[in-house]
């Protein structure tokens, strides 16, 4: 049963991934904390279910329509709204994104109502048995598609000459704009790339759980305390910490009590901050 | 050959009749009800769902020649805001009150209404204390906390010696919320004495907030039981049994000794085939009485879309209550309520259970509960038997024979 849990924790860790990798990439690059991050989140979620109900799209390939979507509404968002703040105190930020973080839940109040809206899929109840080992066909395809995405996303950082171009305007903003690189149209990009991957995320959350409004701050505190723990702007630290709390999660559940799982995971935070506040991927400011 | 009757007119006929006396009031003036609920807030759902019996009534008593004006007002599931708009809707002329869904919203109403000299007839609230006050304008048509557990575990036993069913073991799932927690404190301290004929292993809190439950259904799983008993509080409810789906857990029976979520539209909706043969023992509307088929028939007419469950039927009886003491008073005012409610005996109700009589607390003691169990994703009595719709049908099929 526990190495079922581990499992099971594990698959849902890389969806967690891939949803606290948005987080990261804003925070490591721009450095502004998108405090709007789980909100967005649930639109995709909204997303998926609008494509599986009016046009019959199974979320796994509704998947890369609505990041594409999220990356355009990410880019144009970073350039008519978050550009001018780019450069004003922290807590001008805050407010910025805690009121696009309102309109959003709010929004989804007012067009999709209280009622969870949930994704019906063929294969919703459909698990495999390895042995004695039952593995959830949906969890393991949601987390197939948020590794595949993740290390698509960690490849564009590493071999591309737009991620390479970012990565130099997040270790040395002054010295990027020596070279010309054009920072605003990067830091647009890179808000797009963090949307897309949030929004992807949010697809695959789809299947998981139902979207609702109130899931937003839910969402947002989860990717805060994953990012804290896998290492805040470090890319495969989120991957990793999107690990550790879901295997945590899993294991607090089956050794101790169920309703103890949150609790968990932030002890887990609070021990993080404790002995390597820098997250365990993160480098020391 | 005469002419032929069809049986919407019998039923029609038939409430008519049992009301009869109350046509001689339809020339008077309408009784002027506040109904409280929470409309907004985390509550709204249930708020909603009792204003649709709210929204049914006018037609209905109008129909049986009595007549309400009917002014509803939204607790916005506060405590404080319940008070204030108590006292508003007295102001505005509210002869009598009804609500409030909450029992801590519905003591401050009762504390309002006491000061006022306003009856309160509560529609739904268990806390037992709000009729151990020694308030004389408070009536409770609504079991006890205490009562509704005692009846649901009661019936688990019936349900069991209906079918024949041998279960050794139950894994009791509950929600960690202020609910979940009243109802496992009552079932630790009721269930000893009532003799189950099964032990109670596993117990499991889960958080309602939860992303998903595949550590406690694992676990409950891994225990070995037979029996899920669950008290869930709305979309758990639906994540609870597609973990058991998904794991290929298969209990002999999960039931519900009395909490909302397995009889609901959207569970229904989203569990299709799953969310058959799972049962909620808890009070309901008497499918066989006359003005339950009234009234079911103009809830389907009026909210074709939704589903006509407990909240709507307490609604709906309260309000009866008001309108039925108005009519014996020959009168009204708040003071006429205020002595013909005591004399309450309504025996043509929609709820299962005997007549609506009030004790000297101002509690009805004859609401029974029944077993609901999920047929072709429908709610349907299967307990107690003279006012059951169907057989209980247990063990339940298993997860892949549906």
């Amino acid at each position: 049963m526990i190495l079922d849990q581990v499992v099971t924790g594990l698959l849902t860790g890389l969806i967690y991934g891939l949803l606290a990798l948005g987080l990261s990439v804003i925070f490591g690059v721009m450095r502004i904390v998108n405090f709007a991050h789980g909100e967005m989140s649930v639109v995709a979620m909204y997303a998926a279910w609008a494509a599986a109900r009016y046009l019959g799209l199974d979320p796994l390939l509704s998947l890369i329509p609505i990041a594409a979507i999220f990356f355009g509404a990410g880019y144009l968002l970073q350039r008519g709204l978050i550009q001018p703040f780019v450069s004003r105190p922290d807590y001008m930020q805050f407010i910025l994104l805690i009121s696009v973080a309102l309109i959003l839940t709010n929004g989804a109040l007012l067009v999709f109502g209280p009622e969870a809206r949930g994704i019906q899929v063929d294969y919703a109840f459909d698990s495999y048995e390895i042995g004695t080992f039952l593995i959830d066909k949906v969890r393991l395809l949601a987390a197939g598609a948020a590794l595949t995405l993740t290390g698509l996303l960690l490849a564009f950082f590493r071999f591309t000459l737009t991620g390479k171009a970012i990565r130099a305007a997040a270790d040395n903003r002054t010295g990027a704009q020596v070279i010309g690189l054009d920072i605003g149209k990067l830091y647009a990009v890179t808000f797009g790339i963090g949307t897309a991957s949030l929004g992807a995320a949010g697809v695959l959350m789809a299947l998981l759980n139902d979207a609702i409004p109130r899931l937003g701050p839910e969402l947002t505190l989860l990717s805060f305390v994953i990012v804290i723990v896998g290492g805040l702007g470090s890319m495969t630290g989120a991957l990793a910490g999107g690990v550790l709390i879901g295997v945590s999660e899993a294991l607090a559940g089956t050794l101790l009590q169920p309703s103890l799982k949150s609790m968990f995971s932030f002890a887990l935070l609070v021990l993080i901050l404790l002995l390597r506040p820098q997250g365990l991927l993160g480098e020391r400011s | 050959m005469g002419p032929k009757i069809s049986r919407r007119q019998m039923v029609a006929g038939a409430t008519a009749a049992v009301f009869a006396p109350a046509l001689r009031l339809s020339a008077a003036a309408p009784l002027k009800v506040g109904l409280l609920l929470p409309l907004s807030g985390a509550l709204a759902r249930e708020g909603q769902s009792c204003k649709r019996g709210a929204d049914v009534s006018t037609g209905v008593l109008a129909q049986l020649g009595l007549p309400i004006e009917l002014t509803v007002a939204d607790t916005e599931t506060n405590i404080d805001t319940a008070r204030t708009r108590a006292e508003k809707l007295i102001a505005d002329g509210a002869q009598v009150l009804v609500g409030a869904f909450d029992s801590a919203h519905t003591m401050a109403v009762a504390q309002v209404c006491e000061q006022r000299g306003v009856p309160l007839i509560i529609n739904i609230a268990a806390a037992p204390n709000i009729t151990e006050q020694g308030f004389r304008t408070v009536f409770r048509n609504f079991p006890t906390a205490g009562r509704l557990t005692t009846d649901g575990l009661s019936l688990i036993k019936d349900l069991l010696s209906v079918t024949g069913l041998k279960v050794e073991k139950a894994a009791f799932l509950h929600n960690n919320d202020t609910f979940g927690q009243a109802m496992a404190g009552a079932i630790g301290k009721l269930a000893p004495g009532l003799e189950l004929p099964f032990a109670i292993g596993e117990t499991i809190a889960y958080d309602g907030a939860a992303r998903d439950y595949a550590v406690e259904i694992g676990r409950a799983k891994a225990s070995g039981a037979d029996l899920v008993l669950m008290i869930s509080h709305g979309e758990d409810a639906i994540k609870l049994i597609r973990e058991m789906v998904k794991q290929r857990f298969e209990p002999k029976a999960i039931i519900s000794p009395g909490s909302p979520g397995m009889y609901e539209a959207q569970f229904y909706k989203t569990l299709g085939k799953f969310g058959d043969y799972a049962i909620t023992n808890l009070p309901w509307i008497n499918p066989r009485a006359p003005l339950s088929k009234t009234l079911l028939a103009a809830f389907g007419k009026q909210f074709p879309d939704a589903l006509f469950e407990m909240n709507v039927g307490f609604t709906f009886e309260a309000i009866l209550i008001a309108a039925d003491a108005a009519r014996r008073a020959g009168s009204t005012a708040s003071k006429g309520l205020l002595e013909a409610l005591p004399m309450t005996n309504l025996s043509e109700h929609v709820m299962i259970g005997g007549p609506i009589a009030f004790d000297g607390k101002g509690q009805n003691n004859n609401i029974h509960s029944a077993a609901i169990q999920n047929r072709d994703s429908r709610p349907v009595v299967v307990l107690p038997n003279e006012n059951a719709e169907m057989t209980p049908v247990l063990p339940m099929p298993g997860w892949q024979k549906r």
